[in-house]
């Protein structure tokens, strides 16, 4: 994943306002980076542009060699299914659908036949077998975002985007998570951006880049 | 004070954001209906009345056998209310050496009152319109008398001591349809050369009249000041001729049933609007809380919001409804005969009442959950108010704004049924629409993605689901009732009067005459005419009580006692007859039998297995009543209060009496018939027809109008439905779209669901329509319906249309929403 010159400025009362000001980044495949910061340094607006939720206002974005300035929000909406995977702060599950079923989500929406089996395997990995039927307000936080970090690895993708993942857990539930998440971001060899207040998570990623005012004040 | 300042801040703010828009929204739409159909509908009732009041040309009608109480004329003068007096009486006019006994007018210059005279030059020459009415020395004579007597307009005519010269042809009067088979030839002149006739001498069998006219209240209010004795009878519209009367009860039970669905429809919204904006102020309360607020004054702060925004919505809803009826008003000028007359102010109380009541009612059992919001609820956001029991307190405000509303059906009957069907309407929809959710969860595994997951929005909103079923069933459920029933209705109306209607009566058809009579009708017209023998005979005894007018203190019933009965015989029961109680005919008939009119026999207190004693030609003849009858009078085929077998009544001295259809073209063909028969007398009933049609169509397009309102309250409470879960159908689809979905699956998720909520409430409301149907047809209308099979296929088409497009509009902003949402709401 590469990053070139990219930056975003947003129209406000004041005028206009600069929330990323030239950005350049890359992550090799199988890399995890942890994006740190005060609030309101850019760090969700990066993420955000790194994963193709946004565009931004200027540069570019590379994922797996494709350009996302030059797609279109379906197109996007492609990559992401095909590549990309979320784990977020508020765990984000569909309240209607059960745990197997937030879990298969991603699959079903590239038509995959063995959706089912792959989410059932996936849930079992993250230590849910027993709680495949349940819906998500019958499941403590941890649980939520053991069935969020199992979405997120079910269809395989390239990179994985998290926002503070353990932002809504306790302690020992956010340790828990972390482990899991970086075990089986190792087992699938895939590239992590995780956005973290906490240095301690952030210390467990292989590089860790420091926002501040809109800008990388920091890279390690 | 300090509360109240706050809340006024609070609302304000609450305002800016777009908040409190949603509910006002919701009450000016539905104020605006409301009142917009109740200027209309207050508008047409009273022109459709002043229409009606045609037919006795005045707004109310006093007669007597004796001179007009001078009072009387001295209370309307004093009222300010038009007036005209009238007499009239039978006598014969002459001319040269033929004499003809005519129904006798004199009028004055205030004759008619409402409505217009229409004459012609000459014979069949074309009719107009005319304010005038004979000048002093000059007489109107119908056609029937000009060619009795064969006179043309110039020539004299003699009258009493009278000499008038026939001057024009009187082709209609507003009132003529009074008693159709007492009316002999008519003669119209100046009151002013009435004492000069000296045809009126003490004992003249004399109908004195005195005419009224005013506003609406005016009348109304003479009408009670004057004190009537039981020898004048006193006619106002709704004594009016009886289909007239009909067409009007049935008009206003329609309006009115639109207008209740629509308080009920906006009720539904605006509970639904709430909801959501109470929800959506939980976290507000628990931080308000917090900072030590407590019950009382957040109960005190959403009150008084709640207050600003009844009063000011309904003001504006009110001022949007006056104007929303000006425009229908410009649209139906083509359609209405007449400019209508002003509207009242009466509506815009009402509306601003209405705000209240539905706020009241509505609004505020969502927003009393504020006050229950726990300040704990900082700390665990998932602390919600538990769901209060709001049906009781909805129905409290329905029955308010029943009882307030001015439009309710005339008949309580109606409003009951009404407001008992929408119960029980709510209630089964809500338990068989929760049996069909759950059958399709059953199914949901097995379903496709799209399927899987608009169902899943439907189930986990299960509640909501329920309301939403609830709410739009009721509104397709009236669509289509209000489709159905009201061309059941009005194809019942049209069945009564179908084009070819009768519009012409032979009477005094002698008995040797029939046969040939019948031939010569058979040659010009296309139906078949029945022709009925007519016997002129007096009620003597009741169970071998004599009957006397003292027995009875009803007028009608007085007159009924005391007059001669025109009664006949027949063999089979007529196709517009229904048997109410008793049998046919026996098969073994050893004594006379009478089958009598419901009507009448409640008016003299008559029952099955009573005997009745009639004076026919001298001699007496008795029999039992064997059954009941109920007419349809509206048919203007030849009917009778009373009949008995064949055998009972065969051999007595009679006439007969013909009804028949005949097209303009054929109209000569009557010349010939008078010509070949001359006793016998025509009767002309086209005009009166097609004074009843055009009342009918206009009532039709009213009809149509309220129910346009009603279908626009019915759509309104599907965009609050959406309205309410459009946060979380936002949020929803940021994530499908931030986990890959692309436009086209977010849209499939929609259509599902939409679909399938649109299917469910289709099911139920076409189950709903159909019963409610029966029911009404059945109990109130009084009418055969057979349940329209299309139903089945209009409710869920209707409702699955209405629904997915209505659904798509309102949810358009979320398949355009932003994927970075699920990280900025995080």
């Amino acid at each position: 994943m590469q990053a070139e010159q990219l930056g975003k400025q947003v129209n406000s009362p004041e005028g206009e306002l600069t929330i990323l000001d030239n950005i350049n980044l890359s992550v090799d495949q199988g890399q995890s980076l942890a994006i740190v910061g005060v609030s309101g340094s850019g760090k969700s607006t990066l993420l955000g542009l790194l994963a193709g939720l946004d565009t931004p206002t200027n540069g570019k974005v590379l994922l797996d060699g494709q350009d996302l300035s030059v797609l279109d929000e379906d197109g996007r909406a492609r990559v992401r299914s095909e590549s990309v995977g979320f784990i977020f702060q508020s765990f984000h599950l569909l309240p209607g659908l059960t745990a197997l079923e937030n879990t298969s989500l991603p699959l079903e929406l590239l038509d995959n036949d063995k959706a089912e089996q792959i989410a059932k395997d996936q849930l079992a990995l993250v230590g849910l077998s027993h709680r495949i039927h349940h819906y998500p307000n019958q499941l403590s936080g941890g649980e939520q975002q053991r069935v969020a970090i199992a979405r997120a690895f079910a269809g395989q993708p390239s990179i994985l985007f998290a926002d503070e993942p353990t932002g809504n857990l306790d302690q020992a539930t956010a340790k828990k998570i972390i482990e899991l998440l970086f075990e089986l971001n190792q087992k699938n060899g895939t590239t992590l951006v995780m956005v973290t207040h906490d240095l301690s998570i952030a210390a467990h990623c292989d590089r860790k880049v420091v926002m501040a005012g809109g800008k990388i004040s920091e890279e390690t | 004070m300090k509360t109240s300042r706050f809340a006024l801040r609070a609302f304000r703010r609450d305002w800016r954001s777009g908040e409190l828009k949603l509910i006002a929204s919701a009450i000016i739409i539905a104020v605006s209906c409301l009142t917009s159909v109740s200027f209309f509908t207050d508008r047409v009732k009273r022109a459709t009345e002043l229409q009606a009041t045609e037919l006795l040309a005045a707004d109310l009608v006093l007669s007597a056998a004796e001179t007009i109480p001078n009072n009387y004329i001295v209370e309307a003068q004093q009222q300010e209310l038009i007036y005209s007096l009238s007499e009239s009486f039978r006598s014969v006019v002459v001319k040269n050496d033929n004499m003809e006994l005519a129904e006798v007018k004199a009028v004055d210059a205030a004759y008619p009152i409402r409505g217009k005279l229409r004459i012609s030059d000459t014979l069949f020459a074309k009719e107009y319109e005319t304010d005038d009415i004979p000048a002093e020395g000059e007489a109107w004579l119908d056609t029937r008398l000009s060619q009795a007597l064969q006179v043309e307009p110039g020539d004299t005519v003699s009258l009493g001591a009278l000499t008038l010269t026939f001057t024009r042809l009187l082709t209609y009067e507003p009132d003529r349809g009074g008693d159709l088979f007492n009316v002999a030839p008519r003669i119209l002149f100046n009151r002013n050369d009435l004492p000069e006739s000296r045809l009126i001498l003490p004992g003249s069998r004399v109908r004195y009249n005195l005419l009224v006219g005013g506003e609406q209240n005016q009348v109304e209010a003479y009408r009670n000041s004057i004190d009537i004795n039981n020898n004048v009878r006193v006619r106002g519209i709704k004594e009016a001729r009886p289909e007239i009367r009909t067409a009007l009860e049935r008009a206003e039970q329609f309006l009115g049933l639109a207008a209740l669905v629509s308080i009920a429809l906006a009720g539904i919204a605006i509970a639904m609007t709430s909801h959501r904006y109470a929800t959506r102020h939980f976290d507000n309360c628990a931080i308000m809380r917090c900072m030590g607020l407590d019950q009382k004054q957040i109960t005190k702060i959403y009150l008084i919001q709640l207050l600003i925004l009844a009063v000011v919505a309904g003001l504006i809803g009110c001022l949007i409804g006056y104007f929303a009826q000006e425009v229908i008003n410009k649209i139906m000028s083509d359609l209405l005969e007449r400019p209508l007359p002003s509207p009242s102010f009466k509506p815009v109380v009402t509306g601003l009442l209405t705000s209240l009541i539905t706020v009241a009612g509505f609004a505020l059992p969502q927003l009393l959950r504020l006050r229950e919001v726990s300040p704990l609820r900082v700390l665990r956001h998932n602390l919600t108010p538990l769901p209060i029991n709001n049906y009781l307190l909805y129905l409290v405000a329905m029955i308010a704004l029943l009882i307030l509303s001015p439009w309710q059906s005339g008949e309580t009957k109606l409003t009951f049924y009404t407001l008992g069907g929408l119960i029980i309407t709510a209630l089964i929809m809500a338990l068989i629409g929760k049996g069909l959710i759950n059958l399709l969860g059953k199914l949901q595994p097995r379903l496709k993605l799209a399927a899987r997951y608009g169902l899943a929005n439907i189930m986990r909103r299960s509640r909501q689901s329920l309301v939403q079923i609830v709410g739009i069933g009721i509104g397709i459920t009236v669509m289509l009732l209000l489709t159905l029933v009201r061309t059941d209705l009005l194809s019942n109306w049209q069945d009564r009067l179908p084009e070819k209607t009768p519009n012409y009566f032979l009477i005094n058809i002698q008995p040797n005459e029939v046969k040939e009579v019948n031939n010569y009708l058979q040659s010009f017209i296309e139906d078949k005419a029945g022709v009925y023998p007519m016997i002129r005979g007096r009620l003597l005894r009741i169970n071998d009580e004599p009957v006397r007018a003292d027995n009875y203190s009803n007028e009608g019933a007085r007159r009924l006692a005391t007059r001669s009965f025109n009664l006949s015989y027949i063999e089979d029961m007529q196709s517009d007859n229904r048997l109410i109680e008793g049998d046919w005919w026996p098969e073994n008939r050893s004594e006379p039998y009478f089958s009598v009119e419901q009507g009448i026999a409640d008016t003299l207190g008559l029952k099955k297995g009573d005997t009745l004693t009639y004076n026919i030609a001298g001699q007496e003849l008795t029999g039992t009543i064997i059954n009941l009858r109920w007419v349809e009078w509206d048919s203007f085929n030849v009917n009778f209060f009373v009949v008995s077998n064949p055998e009972a009544l065969v051999d007595y001295p009679g006439t007969f009496i013909s009804s028949f259809f005949l097209p303009a073209s054929k109209k000569s063909s009557l010349i010939e018939l008078v010509k070949e028969f001359p006793s016998i007398t025509v009767f002309d009933v086209d005009a009166i027809l097609n004074q009843v049609r055009t009342i009918m169509n206009h009532v039709t397009n009213t009809i149509e109008f309220v129910f346009l309102f009603t279908l626009l309250t019915g759509l309104m409470v599907l965009v609050a439905a959406i309205q309410s879960t459009q946060d979380e159908r936002l949020k929803e689809s940021a994530l499908m779209r931030a986990l890959g979905a692309n436009q086209k699956q977010i849209m499939s998720g929609l259509i599902a669901e939409f679909l399938l909520l649109g299917l469910i409430t289709g099911i139920l409301s076409a189950l709903a329509a159909s019963i409610i149907e029966v029911a009404l047809a059945e109990y109130v209308f009084k009418i055969d319906i057979v349940v329209n099979p299309w139903i089945w296929v209009a409710g869920p088409l209707l409702s699955s249309a209405l629904i997915l497009l209505t659904g798509l509009f309102g949810t358009r902003r979320v398949l355009s929403s932003s994927p970075m949402l699920v990280l900025r709401q995080a």
